[in-house]
């Protein structure tokens, strides 16, 4: 309108159209932030008690213990950037490493064949939910709040009261989920390929940034005439194969399967997401931030108690980090947007 | 200039309906390569319909749609992109959290092997886009926060990365300034010289007459006209966008106009609205016209106090009315039927009787509870002096037809018994008996004593029911008209009067 552009020139910013600096946009992400309270954490826990990183079971819980969280957060991650969540993959988790187990006990298949088994399996139990997100047009939230109970009835009932042991399971998979390569649980280094993997392709193929796109506006994605339907399909394959692959995991650490196994977790690693800096509406956020989440979020659940807090304060702080992070999203998101505005004003 | 080639796109008869509303009834549009081809016609005469249905997103239901001489058949806007069809659409369409070169590359950006996106190339290109188009933009920053204008140009740069043969553009320049409207209609020559076909969609006569070729008018979801854009003169074409005999269809019964009741001064929203003046009398119709987007409906929201206003006052009876407080000014008289029933006026899960008695509850309730018994007589009351149709109070409102779902939204407004009704929109999607109907009942309040202020985008309807005619453009008021000032010339002229508040008579009629 007239009333609102007096300015002779056109409304863009003065020349200093220039691209940031590497440094100047690795300072200012998300993920540096998120980082950086996880290290002040780990330091602060090391200097009460250095046992906590510089032991050897220290050293290697450190990484071994997010590494199923990690898997998890990147998968939800990926359904969150999409304005949807995944609520099932705690179900997926637990019915993939019962599946992985009776294979072990009834089958005798090759670890590699029942690893890849499962994690197909996840991947179908996935494409339900996105078939169903995706055509039946039913928000995620309710839809996989559904196959969570529905996934996880279907354990139950073919579980019951059963329950795998370590005996049962072969020992070239018990020993991976324990060693170590130059120092580095192998679990870890799982997490790791599978962190890279999803951080490459979201950056840099097309499937990846469309699944920002359809988050950022899902009536724009129709108009640019992007495959969403098809985007959203992969987004809740990948959580749930990486849920399966996360089952594996389970197993492979713990070796004990009983119809617990995964109960909750999905909370966890939509948690590690939003305190990774991934926007619960979608469009913004990285699968580097929601495993950094990931790493917070169990560090903090085993530093507490080192630092003598009690378990009740445990979950609280828990809490207050996810809203932390929520608050401080919409903070950041505001004073970015009045900066934008500010600059098209501004001439 | 007709080439002796077939046109770039040709568009027979198509039609295109939503349940019983018919948006387009028979639209023929024809666009010659190199070429610049204007479409005009009044809001709702099936203009942004018959772009849906160029750009794929919206299937014709009848008709033929021919493109560089072929039938085709676009089931998406992806196959009519790939065919080489842009739309800029009225409203930019941008991932806001994403880069502006993302954007203009998304779905087709350019890749390596691996299929790993060209990060480098893609940035090169954006500014070389950026460069031909004379524009600063950075390509590096993110979609949210451009202005209309900056938007623009990244459809545009869209489009040219695109390679078009033909491009749309659907009131582009409804929320541009002067150089901006400038820079935008180089551009469109530009791509005219280059052999592009362009599609312009225009309110501003001025601007069609400066840069097309070709005009084609429209009218009520019909082809009516299509002349070399020399062979017409500006009266011409107004008067076949109105064509046809206004005052029959609307019942218009006399009214004693008495007191001022609604007192609106110096309204200021920067970038909505400027210093909008307004009274409204008992007795009074008073039309609000103007253009989609002169801010019309942001005016009459301010004045509720829904939106918030920066400088101004609003009084009711004498009193003032605060800002930002509907509860106050409910208790004061006023009530506002939004212009979108369906997602601000009604609860479309709830009966009819809920969503009528919604904003009397307070008073209907004893001693905090509310029967269904009570609130269905209320109910029945109301729905039988508007004649709403349904089989029972307990109907769900969703499922009614649009004029039924209208005169619910004005049951539940007129049950607080208002001194001053605003009315966004009264008849939009509502089919042609049900109108009647509509305005005989707001002509029949304008007869018990109560003010209405109506905004309205169909013209007929303004001229036919209002008493007084106020004109926006671009959030200036233009033009206050009387009863036999109103014109479909002197209202179009007003609305359209891009530069400066040419002010017409500002007498007050009484």
């Amino acid at each position: 309108m007239t009333t609102l552009a007096p300015e002779p020139a056109p409304a863009t910013k003065p020349p200093a159209a220039r691209p940031q600096s590497r440094l100047a946009s690795l300072l200012k992400a998300r993920e540096t932030g998120i980082l950086l309270a996880l290290v002040a954490f780990l330091a602060v826990t090391t200097a009460i008690n250095p046992r906590f990183v510089f032991s050897t079971d220290g050293f290697r819980d450190l990484f071994l213990t997010p590494s199923i969280l990690v898997v998890l957060a990147v998968g939800q991650a990926m359904v969150i950037i999409t304005r949807n969540v995944d609520l099932s993959v705690g179900s997926i988790l637990g019915l993939t490493a019962y599946l992985a187990g009776r294979l072990f006990l009834d089958t005798g298949l090759p670890i590699l064949v029942v690893v890849l088994l499962a994690v197909l399996a996840g991947a179908v139990l996935g494409l339900v939910n996105g078939m169903l997100v995706a055509f039946a047009r039913v928000p995620a939230l309710v839809i996989t709040l559904g196959t969570l109970y529905v996934y996880r009835g279907i354990y139950l009932q073919w579980a019951g009261s059963d329950r795998i042991n370590a005996s049962d399971i072969p020992d070239g998979l018990l020993s991976f989920g324990t060693s170590s390569l130059l120092g580095i649980p192998q679990l870890a280094i799982v997490s790791f390929v599978v962190l890279a993997v999803a951080a490459y392709w979201m950056r840099t193929s097309r499937g990846g940034r469309e699944l920002y796109a359809i988050g950022s506006d899902p009536a724009a994605a129709t108009l640019y005439g992007l495959k969403d339907k098809q985007r959203i399909l992969t987004a809740f394959a990948a959580s749930g194969a990486l849920a399966g692959l996360a089952g594996i995991l389970y197993v492979a650490r713990y070796g004990t399967i009983s119809s617990g196994v995964g109960f909750g977790i999905e909370l966890e690693a939509v948690g590690a997401a939003v305190i990774g800096g991934v926007a619960i509406f979608g469009g913004s956020g990285t699968v580097v931030g929601a495993a950094i989440g990931a790493y917070l979020l169990t560090s903090i659940d085993r530093g507490l108690p080192i630092l003598g807090i009690p378990d009740f304060w445990q979950r609280a702080v828990v809490g207050l980090l996810i809203l932390g992070a929520i608050v401080l999203d919409k903070v950041l998101a505001e004073r970015q947007h009045k900066k934008l505005l500010a600059e098209r004003h501004r001439s | 200039m007709p080439s002796p080639a077939a046109p770039a796109l040709r568009l027979s008869d198509v039609s295109k309906s939503f349940g019983s509303v018919v948006a387009l009834r028979s639209g023929s549009l024809s666009l010659d390569a190199g070429s610049i081809h204007a479409l005009v016609g009044e809001n709702g005469a099936g203009k942004s319909t018959l772009v849906k249905i160029i750009a794929g997103l919206y299937r014709r239901d009848g008709g033929t749609v021919e493109f560089q001489g072929q039938t085709v058949d676009f089931r998406s806007t992806a196959e009519a992109k790939a065919a080489g069809i842009a739309v800029i659409y009225q409203e930019p369409t941008l991932f806001p959290d994403l880069s502006v070169t993302e954007n203009i590359f998304m779905g087709r950006q350019p890749t390596s092997r691996w299929g790993r996106i060209d990060r480098r190339a893609m940035r090169a290109e954006a500014a070389a886009l950026f460069a031909r188009l004379g524009v600063d933009v950075d390509p590096d920053r993110p979609a949210d926060g451009l202005s209309i204008a900056d938007q623009q140009i990244i459809e545009i740069a869209k489009a040219l990365s695109l390679d078009a043969r033909v491009l749309v553009m659907d009131e582009p320049t409804a929320a541009l300034s002067g150089n901006e409207v400038e820079r935008l209609m180089t551009v469109a020559r530009t791509l005219r010289d280059n052999g592009c076909a362009v599609l312009f969609i225009s309110h501003r006569f001025d601007e069609v007459f400066a840069l097309c070729d070709t005009i084609t008018v429209m009218r009520d979801g019909s082809y009516v006209s299509t002349d070399a854009i020399t062979d017409v003169t500006v009266e011409e074409i107004v008067r076949r966008l109105v064509g046809r005999e206004v005052t029959e269809l609307y019942p218009k019964q006399d009214a004693e106009i008495g007191e001022v009741l609604l007192e609106v001064e110096g309204l200021t929203q920067p970038g909505l609205f400027t210093d909008v003046d307004l009274t409204v009398r008992a007795g009074e119709i008073v039309g609000l016209a103007g253009l989609v987007g002169a801010g019309r409906s942001e005016v009459a929201q301010a004045i509720f106090g829904v939106d918030e206003y920066a400088a101004g006052e609003v009084r009711m009876a004498g009193q003032r009315v605060p800002r930002r407080d509907p509860v106050r000014a409910m208790d004061l008289g006023l009530a506002l039927v939004p212009e979108d029933r369906r997602r601000h006026g009604l609860v479309l899960d709830a009966p009819i009787a809920r969503n009528i008695t919604l904003a009397t509850r307070g008073r209907l309730s004893r001693g905090g509870l509310l029967t269904s018994r009570r609130e269905n007589a209320t109910a029945k009351d109301w729905a039988a002096r508007l004649e709403v149709k349904a089989a029972a109070m307990d109907t769900l409102a969703g499922t009614l037809s649009g004029g039924n779902q209208q005169k619910v939204v004005l049951a539940k407004w007129l049950s607080t018994a208002p001194k001053v009704l605003i009315i966004d929109e009264p008849t939009r999607g509502i089919d042609v008996g049900t109108k009647a109907e509509v305005h005989r009942l707001l002509s029949s309040l304008a007869g018990e004593g109560m003010g209405i202020l109506m905004i309205s985008s169909e013209l007929p309807e303004v001229l036919g029911v209002a008493d007084r005619v106020v004109v926006l453009c671009e959030g200036r008021k233009t033009a206050e008209l009387s009863r036999a000032e109103a014109t479909p010339e002197s209202v179009m002229t007003a609305a359209t009067a891009a530069a400066g508040p040419t002010t017409h008579g500002q007498e007050k009629v009484s």
